[in-house]
């Protein structure tokens, strides 16, 4: 498993990845992993309010990567949204993907659970 | 073609036992009525719904309201755009009868909600996120928390700012007798209620709701048969943004929103200041304070200051969401949009009773997703 950004031949990333760049319409043809990489706390917060099979409370970070090392990326940072492993955090701290197999249950909310996968990163406080 | 619209219902907003066949014919009779219109001369009727087969298990919603309103044979269909299909609806509405494709077109938006748990209604409405955020157990509340504690960080604004917000909603939600909720609340109530995603509390969140309202559109020749009191849609605009809400280049703001409410500038040829009222989509507090920077009201990272000034109160400079805003009125996903409709329709004809203000120009802003797609629509008095 992998945090895995997109790439168009403009150096425009995104993460998720898209068929299209959203930015410019080229194929995201090209890809590269995120979760070697740790990330700064942009916003958070901490939900009391979560829908069935999902952890109770439940909280959410969005995250940035720096990226200028990237060959042929134009952009600077990529973002990503995840859940947080613990409740301490604060905007600025830096974070590492960790992996989990199962972010919630998926036979518990609206969705068909084989419609997609279920596992995926958290962001540990480093 | 101008394009006027010269009825306007809405069922009480709340708790409701109506499901949503009983909803929708009682706000599209009572607009049929109010604007003198019989059944049989509508041509196009638009049924605004978000998600009736998830929330009810009911569907095809456009043809139970068409043979229950004996409006066959209408065109008739359905509009989803999340919780903007009432603004799609007015959207399609006004096209209708602009392309000259229908000379009597009839809106009517519903949601029936309040029958699911709260867990059960939020992953209905979270349905609408990408997979790699919904899969984290996102909201739309948790994108709302996380939204406004960077605006607030960023710009350095303080937290009573955004409870300012839900106290003027509630105060103006009393005038309103379809309100869900026609109570005021103090600050101290707004800023000590439960956390539901930090910073935000529960009354930095509309409630969920059932309810109905309804719009009847006509051509401008043809209000002025009927009525001597009608409204102009002089501009309109939509836009979507990105789906996943992290991908923005700026958090703070809402690119639909500035998109749409520039092409309905331009095509109604008026600008912010020319603005006497408006209702935009108060689904938290926070989104409020983006919308009316959005709009071109306020600069960025300023809309705070409106609200701790009073300049958007009943009787401030340019009065938000007379109507109680979702905040208090309720948030009944696919009638939303054609409430805020109502709401300046009733304003711009003086129908508004004790919370009727001085406009002759106002504006709705529809927001679907969180900010994934937006309808801006402004009306004008007729002359």
């Amino acid at each position: 498993m992998t945090l895995e950004a997109g790439m168009c031949s403009n150096g425009h990333v995104s993460y998720p990845t898209h068929p299209l760049c959203p930015e410019c319409g080229e194929p995201q043809e090209e890809t590269f992993d995120l979760s070697d990489r740790t990330g700064e706390v942009v916003t958070w917060t901490h939900s009391t309010a979560t829908p069935p099979g999902v952890r109770e409370p439940n909280t959410l970070a969005i995250v940035e990567f720096d990226i200028t090392d990237v060959d042929g990326a134009s952009d600077e940072f990529v973002r990503a949204l995840g859940q947080v492993t613990t409740d301490e955090v604060e905007t600025g701290d830096t974070v590492e993907p960790v992996y989990v197999e199962e972010l919630r249950d998926p036979d518990a909310g609206i969705k068909v659970p084989e419609s997609q996968d279920w596992d995926g990163y958290r962001w540990d406080p480093v | 073609m101008g394009v006027a619209v010269i009825g306007a219902s809405m069922t009480k907003f709340g708790q409701r036992d109506a499901w949503i066949r009983e909803l929708l014919s009682q706000a599209g009779e009572e607009c049929l009525t109010d604007a003198g219109v019989a059944p049989d001369d509508v041509e196009h009727l638009y049924v605004s719904n978000m998600s009736s087969g998830e929330f009810e298990g009911q569907t095809g919603i456009m043809n139970l309201l068409a043979h229950d309103l004996g409006v066959l044979p209408a065109y008739s269909e359905r509009v989803d755009q999340t919780s903007s299909s009432g603004g799609a609806g007015i959207y399609e509405a006004w096209q209708s009868v602009a392309s000259g494709a229908s000379e009597m077109t009839l809106l009517v938006g519903a949601e029936k909600m309040t029958h699911k748990t709260t867990g059960q209604a939020t992953d209905i409405i979270a349905s609408i996120t990408h997979p790699d955020e919904y899969k984290h157990g996102v909201t739309l509340p948790s994108f709302a928390g996380m939204t406004a504690r960077h605006y607030l960080e960023r710009f350095d604004a303080p937290r009573e700012s955004l409870a300012r917000v839900a106290v003027k909603n509630h105060r103006n939600g009393v005038d309103n007798p379809k309100a869900q909720f026609q109570k005021e609340i103090t600050m101290e109530k707004a800023l000590e209620s439960p956390i539901i995603a930090d910073p935000l509390r529960l009354y930095d969140f509309c409630p969920i709701t059932d309810g109905s309202a309804a719009l009847m559109f006509t051509t401008e020749e043809r209000a002025k048969e009927i009525t001597d009191e009608y409204a102009v849609v002089s501009g309109i605009g939509g836009a979507t943004d990105t789906h996943v809400v992290h991908e923005r280049d700026d958090p703070t703001v809402m690119g639909g929103v500035v998109e749409s409410s520039e092409q309905a500038y331009e095509m109604a040829g008026l600008g912010p200041d020319d603005l006497d009222v408006a209702e935009l989509h108060d689904m938290f507090t926070i989104l409020e304070f983006l919308q009316l920077e959005g709009i071109g009201v306020a600069d960025q990272g300023t809309a705070w200051e409106l609200a701790m000034d009073g300049a958007t109160a009943k009787d401030g400079d340019l009065p938000i969401n007379t109507s109680g805003g979702l905040k208090s009125k309720g948030h009944p996903l696919g009638a939303s949009g054609v409430a805020q409709g109502v709401e300046i329709y009733e304003q711009l004809v003086g129908e508004a009773g004790p919370r009727q203000v001085e406009a002759d120009t106002a504006l709705a802003c529809n927001v679907g997703g969180f900010g994934n797609c937006v309808i801006t629509t402004i009306m004008e008095a007729a002359e």
